[in-house]
Protein backbone atom coordinates (compact mmCIF):
# COMPACT_ATOMS: atom_id res chain seq x y z
CA UNK A 1 0.00 0.00 0.00
CA UNK A 2 2.93 2.24 0.77
CA UNK A 3 5.12 1.65 -1.99
CA UNK A 4 1.52 2.19 -4.11
CA UNK A 5 1.09 5.67 -2.90
CA UNK A 6 4.61 6.80 -3.78
CA UNK A 7 4.60 5.87 -6.94
CA UNK A 8 1.11 7.67 -7.80
CA UNK A 9 2.50 10.89 -5.75
CA UNK A 10 5.67 10.49 -7.90
CA UNK A 11 4.03 9.57 -11.24
CA UNK A 12 1.47 12.83 -10.55
CA UNK A 13 3.85 15.35 -9.42
CA UNK A 14 5.83 14.07 -12.84
CA UNK A 15 3.38 14.90 -14.85
CA UNK A 16 2.34 18.33 -13.46
CA UNK A 17 6.09 19.17 -13.82
CA UNK A 18 6.26 17.64 -17.23
CA UNK A 19 2.56 19.59 -18.07
CA UNK A 20 4.50 22.64 -17.78
CA UNK A 21 7.15 22.03 -20.47
CA UNK A 22 5.16 19.63 -22.86
CA UNK A 23 1.93 21.02 -24.43
CA UNK A 24 0.69 17.84 -24.69
CA UNK A 25 -0.01 16.91 -21.10
CA UNK A 26 -1.23 20.61 -20.22
CA UNK A 27 -4.34 18.87 -20.70
CA UNK A 28 -3.54 16.11 -17.86
CA UNK A 29 -1.85 18.76 -15.55
CA UNK A 30 -5.11 21.01 -15.47
CA UNK A 31 -7.35 17.88 -14.45
CA UNK A 32 -4.74 16.54 -11.81
CA UNK A 33 -4.41 20.64 -10.64
CA UNK A 34 -7.87 20.80 -10.59
CA UNK A 35 -8.84 17.34 -8.50
CA UNK A 36 -6.10 18.77 -6.64
CA UNK A 37 -8.08 21.72 -5.82
CA UNK A 38 -11.70 19.94 -4.94
CA UNK A 39 -9.31 17.81 -2.25
CA UNK A 40 -8.28 20.83 -0.83
CA UNK A 41 -11.64 21.84 -0.77
CA UNK A 42 -12.53 18.94 1.17
CA UNK A 43 -9.54 19.28 3.36
CA UNK A 44 -11.13 22.68 4.67
CA UNK A 45 -14.57 20.83 5.73
CA UNK A 46 -12.07 18.10 7.57
CA UNK A 47 -9.59 20.81 9.44
CA UNK A 48 -12.87 22.56 10.51
CA UNK A 49 -13.91 19.30 11.91
CA UNK A 50 -10.50 19.05 13.47
CA UNK A 51 -10.91 21.89 15.27
CA UNK A 52 -14.52 20.58 16.96
CA UNK A 53 -12.78 17.26 18.17
CA UNK A 54 -9.76 19.47 19.58
CA UNK A 55 -11.44 21.40 20.95
CA UNK A 56 -14.30 19.21 22.65
CA UNK A 57 -11.53 16.90 23.42
CA UNK A 58 -9.86 20.42 25.77
CA UNK A 59 -13.68 20.63 27.54
CA UNK A 60 -13.71 16.75 28.10
CA UNK A 61 -10.23 16.77 30.11
CA UNK A 62 -11.41 19.85 31.96
CA UNK A 63 -8.00 21.73 30.79
CA UNK A 64 -7.29 25.28 31.39
CA UNK A 65 -8.87 28.04 29.00
CA UNK A 66 -11.39 25.28 28.23
CA UNK A 67 -14.31 27.32 28.68
CA UNK A 68 -12.81 29.48 25.63
CA UNK A 69 -13.04 26.23 23.78
CA UNK A 70 -17.02 25.56 24.81
CA UNK A 71 -17.32 29.25 23.12
CA UNK A 72 -15.41 28.11 20.01
CA UNK A 73 -17.92 25.01 19.79
CA UNK A 74 -20.73 26.91 20.19
CA UNK A 75 -20.23 29.81 17.45
CA UNK A 76 -18.29 27.18 15.23
CA UNK A 77 -21.56 24.90 15.06
CA UNK A 78 -23.96 27.86 15.13
CA UNK A 79 -22.49 29.60 12.30
CA UNK A 80 -21.71 26.62 10.64
CA UNK A 81 -25.92 25.63 10.57
CA UNK A 82 -26.82 29.46 9.90
CA UNK A 83 -24.47 28.85 6.74
CA UNK A 84 -26.11 25.86 4.87
CA UNK A 85 -29.46 27.09 5.90
CA UNK A 86 -29.37 30.89 4.96
CA UNK A 87 -26.46 30.88 2.56
CA UNK A 88 -23.24 32.27 2.97
CA UNK A 89 -25.01 35.74 0.49
CA UNK A 90 -27.62 36.61 3.18
CA UNK A 91 -27.36 39.54 4.97
CA UNK A 92 -26.87 37.81 8.90
CA UNK A 93 -23.91 35.56 6.91
CA UNK A 94 -22.95 39.01 5.77
CA UNK A 95 -23.39 40.40 9.39
CA UNK A 96 -21.03 37.91 10.50
CA UNK A 97 -18.25 38.80 8.40
CA UNK A 98 -18.44 42.48 8.46
CA UNK A 99 -19.53 43.17 12.47
CA UNK A 100 -17.37 40.03 14.23
CA UNK A 101 -14.71 38.56 11.99
CA UNK A 102 -13.52 41.84 10.29
CA UNK A 103 -12.91 43.79 13.58
CA UNK A 104 -11.46 40.98 15.61
CA UNK A 105 -8.96 40.68 12.85
CA UNK A 106 -8.39 44.57 12.64
CA UNK A 107 -7.81 44.60 16.52
CA UNK A 108 -5.75 41.94 16.19
CA UNK A 109 -3.71 43.54 13.67
CA UNK A 110 -3.75 46.39 16.24
CA UNK A 111 -2.19 45.01 19.09
CA UNK A 112 0.46 43.64 16.71
CA UNK A 113 1.56 46.92 15.94
CA UNK A 114 2.26 47.28 19.43
CA UNK A 115 3.73 44.19 20.05
CA UNK A 116 6.35 44.71 16.98
CA UNK A 117 7.25 48.40 18.26
CA UNK A 118 7.80 47.00 21.97
CA UNK A 119 9.71 43.93 19.84
CA UNK A 120 11.72 46.72 18.99
CA UNK A 121 12.61 48.40 21.67
CA UNK A 122 13.33 45.25 23.40
CA UNK A 123 16.00 44.36 20.40
CA UNK A 124 18.88 45.67 21.88
CA UNK A 125 18.43 44.12 25.00
CA UNK A 126 17.80 40.79 23.71
CA UNK A 127 20.50 40.93 21.28
CA UNK A 128 23.04 43.92 21.16
CA UNK A 129 25.20 43.31 18.15
CA UNK A 130 25.89 45.03 15.13
CA UNK A 131 23.15 43.57 12.93
CA UNK A 132 20.36 44.89 15.66
CA UNK A 133 21.15 48.42 15.78
CA UNK A 134 21.68 48.06 11.80
CA UNK A 135 17.81 46.53 11.89
CA UNK A 136 16.37 49.41 14.21
CA UNK A 137 18.89 52.88 12.71
CA UNK A 138 16.99 51.28 9.15
CA UNK A 139 13.61 50.60 10.95
CA UNK A 140 13.67 54.54 12.04
CA UNK A 141 14.89 55.71 9.19
CA UNK A 142 12.29 54.37 6.76
CA UNK A 143 9.45 55.43 9.59
CA UNK A 144 10.75 59.05 9.80
CA UNK A 145 10.84 58.84 5.89
CA UNK A 146 7.45 57.64 5.34
CA UNK A 147 5.40 58.73 8.33
CA UNK A 148 3.30 62.09 7.90
CA UNK A 149 4.66 63.75 10.79
CA UNK A 150 3.33 67.10 12.77
CA UNK A 151 6.49 69.31 11.97
CA UNK A 152 6.80 68.47 8.51
CA UNK A 153 9.18 66.50 6.34
CA UNK A 154 12.55 65.40 7.97
CA UNK A 155 15.15 66.82 5.22
CA UNK A 156 16.68 64.24 3.05
CA UNK A 157 15.16 61.73 5.15
CA UNK A 158 12.37 61.09 3.08
CA UNK A 159 13.80 62.18 -0.28
CA UNK A 160 17.00 60.80 -0.14
CA UNK A 161 17.96 58.18 2.63
CA UNK A 162 14.58 56.60 2.39
CA UNK A 163 14.70 56.03 -1.29
CA UNK A 164 17.76 54.95 -1.12
CA UNK A 165 17.44 52.71 1.40
CA UNK A 166 14.43 50.54 0.33
CA UNK A 167 15.46 50.67 -3.15
CA UNK A 168 19.15 49.51 -3.32
CA UNK A 169 19.91 48.47 -0.35
CA UNK A 170 16.80 46.43 1.24
CA UNK A 171 15.90 45.57 -2.56
CA UNK A 172 19.25 44.18 -3.17
CA UNK A 173 18.84 42.41 0.29
CA UNK A 174 15.41 41.02 -0.35
CA UNK A 175 16.64 39.85 -4.01
CA UNK A 176 19.30 37.43 -2.73
CA UNK A 177 17.10 36.13 0.38
CA UNK A 178 14.32 35.55 -2.28
CA UNK A 179 16.80 33.67 -4.74
CA UNK A 180 17.65 31.41 -1.22
CA UNK A 181 14.32 30.87 -0.90
CA UNK A 182 13.65 30.13 -4.31
CA UNK A 183 16.48 27.43 -3.91
CA UNK A 184 15.54 26.08 -0.86
CA UNK A 185 12.19 25.82 -2.24
CA UNK A 186 13.54 24.04 -5.19
CA UNK A 187 15.18 21.10 -3.71
CA UNK A 188 12.87 20.34 -1.42
CA UNK A 189 9.94 20.12 -4.16
CA UNK A 190 12.91 17.66 -6.34
CA UNK A 191 13.24 15.80 -3.26
CA UNK A 192 9.58 15.31 -1.95
CA UNK A 193 8.75 14.85 -6.04
CA UNK A 194 11.17 12.12 -6.11
CA UNK A 195 9.66 10.64 -3.23
CA UNK A 196 13.17 10.92 -0.57
CA UNK A 197 10.96 12.98 1.64
CA UNK A 198 7.29 11.73 1.67
CA UNK A 199 4.95 14.22 4.34
CA UNK A 200 2.28 12.14 2.65
CA UNK A 201 3.00 9.39 5.18
CA UNK A 202 5.51 6.31 5.41
CA UNK A 203 8.58 5.65 6.37
CA UNK B 1 11.08 28.65 -26.02
CA UNK B 2 14.71 29.73 -24.28
CA UNK B 3 13.43 30.41 -20.72
CA UNK B 4 11.19 26.75 -20.83
CA UNK B 5 15.04 25.32 -21.86
CA UNK B 6 16.82 26.75 -18.78
CA UNK B 7 14.01 26.27 -16.36
CA UNK B 8 14.35 22.17 -17.83
CA UNK B 9 17.83 22.46 -17.54
CA UNK B 10 17.99 23.48 -14.07
CA UNK B 11 15.40 21.29 -12.59
CA UNK B 12 17.35 18.34 -14.64
CA UNK B 13 20.88 19.40 -13.09
CA UNK B 14 19.24 20.04 -9.62
CA UNK B 15 18.05 16.58 -9.79
CA UNK B 16 21.33 14.63 -11.20
CA UNK B 17 23.26 16.60 -8.30
CA UNK B 18 21.12 15.80 -5.65
CA UNK B 19 20.81 12.73 -6.15
CA UNK B 20 24.23 11.78 -6.78
CA UNK B 21 25.19 14.38 -3.39
CA UNK B 22 22.54 11.88 -1.93
CA UNK B 23 24.20 9.03 -2.63
CA UNK B 24 27.66 10.52 -1.50
CA UNK B 25 26.40 11.85 1.74
CA UNK B 26 24.81 8.39 2.78
CA UNK B 27 28.74 7.22 2.75
CA UNK B 28 30.32 10.18 4.01
CA UNK B 29 28.40 12.69 6.11
CA UNK B 30 29.15 16.34 6.02
CA UNK B 31 30.48 18.60 8.92
CA UNK B 32 27.60 21.79 8.89
CA UNK B 33 28.67 25.29 10.27
CA UNK B 34 27.36 26.09 13.27
CA UNK B 35 23.80 28.40 12.90
CA UNK B 36 23.04 28.78 16.84
CA UNK B 37 19.11 28.57 16.08
CA UNK B 38 19.70 25.29 14.84
CA UNK B 39 21.94 24.72 17.86
CA UNK B 40 19.61 25.78 20.23
CA UNK B 41 16.70 23.82 18.60
CA UNK B 42 18.68 20.82 19.00
CA UNK B 43 19.07 21.58 22.27
CA UNK B 44 15.08 21.74 22.76
CA UNK B 45 14.56 18.93 21.18
CA UNK B 46 16.98 16.60 23.73
CA UNK B 47 15.98 18.78 26.92
CA UNK B 48 11.58 18.89 25.99
CA UNK B 49 12.09 15.04 26.61
CA UNK B 50 14.10 15.18 30.06
CA UNK B 51 12.22 17.85 31.32
CA UNK B 52 8.69 16.51 30.19
CA UNK B 53 7.68 19.32 28.55
CA UNK B 54 5.57 20.19 24.93
CA UNK B 55 7.50 21.42 21.87
CA UNK B 56 4.79 23.21 19.32
CA UNK B 57 5.70 23.60 16.15
CA UNK B 58 3.60 26.13 13.92
CA UNK B 59 3.85 25.22 10.14
CA UNK B 60 2.26 28.61 9.27
CA UNK B 61 -0.69 28.72 6.66
CA UNK B 62 1.54 27.70 3.96
CA UNK B 63 -0.93 26.16 1.29
CA UNK B 64 0.60 22.91 -0.92
CA UNK B 65 -0.94 24.30 -3.81
CA UNK B 66 1.26 27.40 -4.47
CA UNK B 67 4.19 29.11 -4.31
CA UNK B 68 4.33 28.70 -0.31
CA UNK B 69 4.52 25.19 -0.85
CA UNK B 70 8.34 24.96 -0.22
CA UNK B 71 8.47 26.11 3.41
CA UNK B 72 5.25 24.10 4.54
CA UNK B 73 7.01 20.90 3.00
CA UNK B 74 10.39 22.25 4.97
CA UNK B 75 8.49 22.20 7.98
CA UNK B 76 6.53 18.77 7.71
CA UNK B 77 10.27 17.55 6.89
CA UNK B 78 11.42 18.92 10.23
CA UNK B 79 7.92 17.89 12.11
CA UNK B 80 8.96 14.33 11.10
CA UNK B 81 11.99 14.33 12.83
CA UNK B 82 11.35 15.88 15.69
CA UNK B 83 8.15 13.57 16.33
CA UNK B 84 10.57 10.54 16.03
CA UNK B 85 13.04 12.07 18.39
CA UNK B 86 9.85 13.03 20.85
CA UNK B 87 7.35 10.61 20.76
CA UNK B 88 8.35 8.83 23.87
CA UNK B 89 8.30 11.85 25.80
CA UNK B 90 5.51 12.42 28.61
CA UNK B 91 4.23 14.90 26.91
CA UNK B 92 4.54 14.96 23.39
CA UNK B 93 4.80 17.67 20.33
CA UNK B 94 2.09 19.08 18.98
CA UNK B 95 1.76 20.83 15.52
CA UNK B 96 -0.13 23.29 14.16
CA UNK B 97 -1.28 24.37 11.35
CA UNK B 98 -3.27 27.33 9.13
CA UNK B 99 -4.22 25.15 6.36
CA UNK B 100 -6.62 22.41 6.30
CA UNK B 101 -4.11 20.55 3.37
CA UNK B 102 -1.38 21.29 5.59
CA UNK B 103 -3.00 20.36 8.92
CA UNK B 104 -4.11 16.67 7.15
CA UNK B 105 -0.68 16.05 6.36
CA UNK B 106 0.94 17.31 9.57
CA UNK B 107 -1.37 14.32 11.10
CA UNK B 108 -0.06 12.14 8.41
CA UNK B 109 3.51 13.20 9.35
CA UNK B 110 3.14 12.86 12.99
CA UNK B 111 1.53 9.79 12.98
CA UNK B 112 4.64 8.27 10.48
CA UNK B 113 7.21 9.54 13.14
CA UNK B 114 5.55 7.47 15.92
CA UNK B 115 5.34 4.21 13.49
CA UNK B 116 9.24 5.17 12.87
CA UNK B 117 9.89 4.89 16.30
CA UNK B 118 7.92 1.67 16.70
CA UNK B 119 5.37 3.53 19.16
CA UNK B 120 2.31 3.88 16.84
CA UNK B 121 -0.19 3.30 19.67
CA UNK B 122 1.12 6.46 21.69
CA UNK B 123 -0.33 8.97 18.30
CA UNK B 124 -3.27 10.93 18.97
CA UNK B 125 -4.85 12.19 15.85
CA UNK B 126 -5.55 15.46 18.45
CA UNK B 127 -1.62 15.98 18.06
CA UNK B 128 -1.63 17.61 14.67
CA UNK B 129 -4.37 20.44 14.49
CA UNK B 130 -5.55 22.93 12.54
CA UNK B 131 -5.95 26.10 14.58
CA UNK B 132 -7.68 28.45 11.97
CA UNK B 133 -8.04 29.29 8.74
CA UNK B 134 -6.77 32.84 7.49
CA UNK B 135 -3.77 34.52 9.37
CA UNK B 136 -4.48 35.74 12.64
CA UNK B 137 -7.35 33.64 13.55
CA UNK B 138 -4.07 30.66 12.95
CA UNK B 139 -2.11 32.89 15.43
CA UNK B 140 -4.80 33.36 17.75
CA UNK B 141 -5.41 29.61 17.92
CA UNK B 142 -1.91 28.76 18.40
CA UNK B 143 -1.00 31.29 21.36
CA UNK B 144 -3.37 29.79 22.83
CA UNK B 145 -1.20 26.12 22.92
CA UNK B 146 1.76 28.15 24.43
CA UNK B 147 0.05 29.87 27.39
CA UNK B 148 -1.96 26.45 28.56
CA UNK B 149 0.14 23.21 27.44
CA UNK B 150 3.29 23.23 29.48
CA UNK B 151 5.41 24.83 26.26
CA UNK B 152 9.31 24.83 26.64
CA UNK B 153 10.17 25.28 22.82
CA UNK B 154 7.98 27.38 20.21
CA UNK B 155 9.20 26.13 16.94
CA UNK B 156 7.29 28.37 13.52
CA UNK B 157 8.77 26.70 10.26
CA UNK B 158 6.70 27.56 8.04
CA UNK B 159 4.92 30.45 5.59
CA UNK B 160 4.37 33.12 8.46
CA UNK B 161 3.46 36.94 7.93
CA UNK B 162 4.10 39.84 10.71
CA UNK B 163 1.54 38.00 12.61
CA UNK B 164 4.00 35.85 13.81
CA UNK B 165 4.90 38.50 16.17
CA UNK B 166 2.20 37.53 18.16
CA UNK B 167 2.67 34.24 18.12
CA UNK B 168 6.39 35.12 19.56
CA UNK B 169 5.18 37.86 22.22
CA UNK B 170 2.73 35.01 23.39
CA UNK B 171 6.01 32.65 23.98
CA UNK B 172 7.66 35.32 25.30
CA UNK B 173 5.31 36.24 27.75
CA UNK B 174 5.60 32.35 29.17
CA UNK B 175 9.56 32.06 28.79
CA UNK B 176 8.97 29.78 26.00
CA UNK B 177 11.50 29.57 24.10
CA UNK B 178 11.41 31.06 20.11
CA UNK B 179 12.94 29.63 17.06
CA UNK B 180 11.88 30.99 13.75
CA UNK B 181 11.96 30.99 10.40
CA UNK B 182 9.71 32.15 7.02
CA UNK B 183 9.78 32.04 3.76
CA UNK B 184 7.88 35.94 3.39
CA UNK B 185 10.22 38.87 4.01
CA UNK B 186 8.20 40.25 6.14
CA UNK B 187 7.69 37.29 8.81
CA UNK B 188 11.40 37.13 8.23
CA UNK B 189 12.01 41.15 9.93
CA UNK B 190 9.15 40.35 12.69
CA UNK B 191 11.07 37.20 13.54
CA UNK B 192 14.72 38.92 13.42
CA UNK B 193 13.21 41.35 16.00
CA UNK B 194 11.29 39.35 18.44
CA UNK B 195 13.14 36.05 18.75
CA UNK B 196 16.41 35.27 20.58
CA UNK B 197 18.01 33.70 16.65
CA UNK B 198 15.78 33.91 14.06
CA UNK B 199 16.81 31.83 10.59
CA UNK B 200 17.26 33.98 7.77
CA UNK B 201 16.42 33.47 4.02
CA UNK B 202 17.41 29.93 3.19
CA UNK B 203 18.31 28.90 6.90
CA UNK B 204 14.51 27.97 6.76
CA UNK B 205 15.34 24.91 4.73
CA UNK B 206 18.40 23.58 6.59
CA UNK B 207 16.98 23.00 9.76
CA UNK B 208 16.20 19.17 8.54
CA UNK B 209 19.76 18.62 8.08
CA UNK B 210 20.76 20.37 11.24
CA UNK B 211 18.55 17.79 13.46
CA UNK B 212 19.47 14.36 11.95
CA UNK B 213 16.65 13.84 8.77
CA UNK B 214 18.87 12.19 6.75
CA UNK B 215 21.49 12.49 4.33
CA UNK B 216 19.12 14.24 1.08
CA UNK B 217 18.80 17.08 3.59
CA UNK B 218 22.33 17.46 4.04
CA UNK B 219 22.54 17.08 0.01
CA UNK B 220 20.25 19.66 -0.32
CA UNK B 221 22.10 22.23 1.31
CA UNK B 222 25.18 21.25 -1.47
CA UNK B 223 23.05 21.23 -3.86
CA UNK B 224 21.80 25.08 -3.17
CA UNK B 225 25.21 25.91 -2.29
CA UNK B 226 26.38 24.71 -6.22
CA UNK B 227 23.08 26.53 -7.61
CA UNK B 228 24.03 30.01 -5.71
CA UNK B 229 27.48 30.10 -6.97
CA UNK B 230 26.51 29.56 -10.32
CA UNK B 231 23.65 32.65 -10.12
CA UNK B 232 26.35 34.51 -8.70
CA UNK B 233 28.75 33.62 -11.10
CA UNK B 234 26.02 34.70 -13.81
CA UNK B 235 25.08 37.63 -12.39
CA UNK B 236 28.53 38.63 -12.57
CA UNK B 237 28.89 37.72 -16.03
CA UNK B 238 25.72 39.27 -17.05
CA UNK B 239 27.19 42.75 -15.33
CA UNK B 240 30.23 42.56 -17.33
CA UNK B 241 29.13 41.96 -20.43
CA UNK B 242 26.78 44.92 -20.32
CA UNK B 243 29.85 46.83 -19.03
CA UNK B 244 31.62 45.33 -22.01
CA UNK B 245 28.19 46.66 -24.24
CA UNK B 246 27.34 43.12 -25.45
CA UNK B 247 23.49 42.19 -25.36
CA UNK B 248 22.20 38.63 -25.86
Amino acid sequence: MRVFTVVIAIAVGLLILLGYFLPLLAGVQILLLNWALILAGAAALVGVFNILFVHADKIRRREKGSAYSAFLIIFLVATLLFGLILGPEHISMQLVMDAIILPVEAALMGILTITLLYAAVRLLRRRADVMSILFLITAVLVILGSATLPFGDVPLIGTTVRPWVTQVLALGGARGILIGVALGTLTTGLRVLFGIDRPYGGN
Amino acid sequence: MNGFIVELGIIGVSTVLLLVITLWKRKSPSKLREIPALTRLYRAIGLSVEDGTRLHISLGHGGLLDARAGSALAGLAILRGIAEKTSVSDRPAVATAGNASLGLLTQDTLQAGYQAAGVEELYTPTMGRVTGLSPFGYAAGAMHITQNENVSANIMIGHFGPEVGLLAEASDRENVIVIGASDDLAGQSVLFASSQDALIGEELFAAGAYIGTGASHAASLTVQDILRWLIILALLAGSFFKLAGVNF
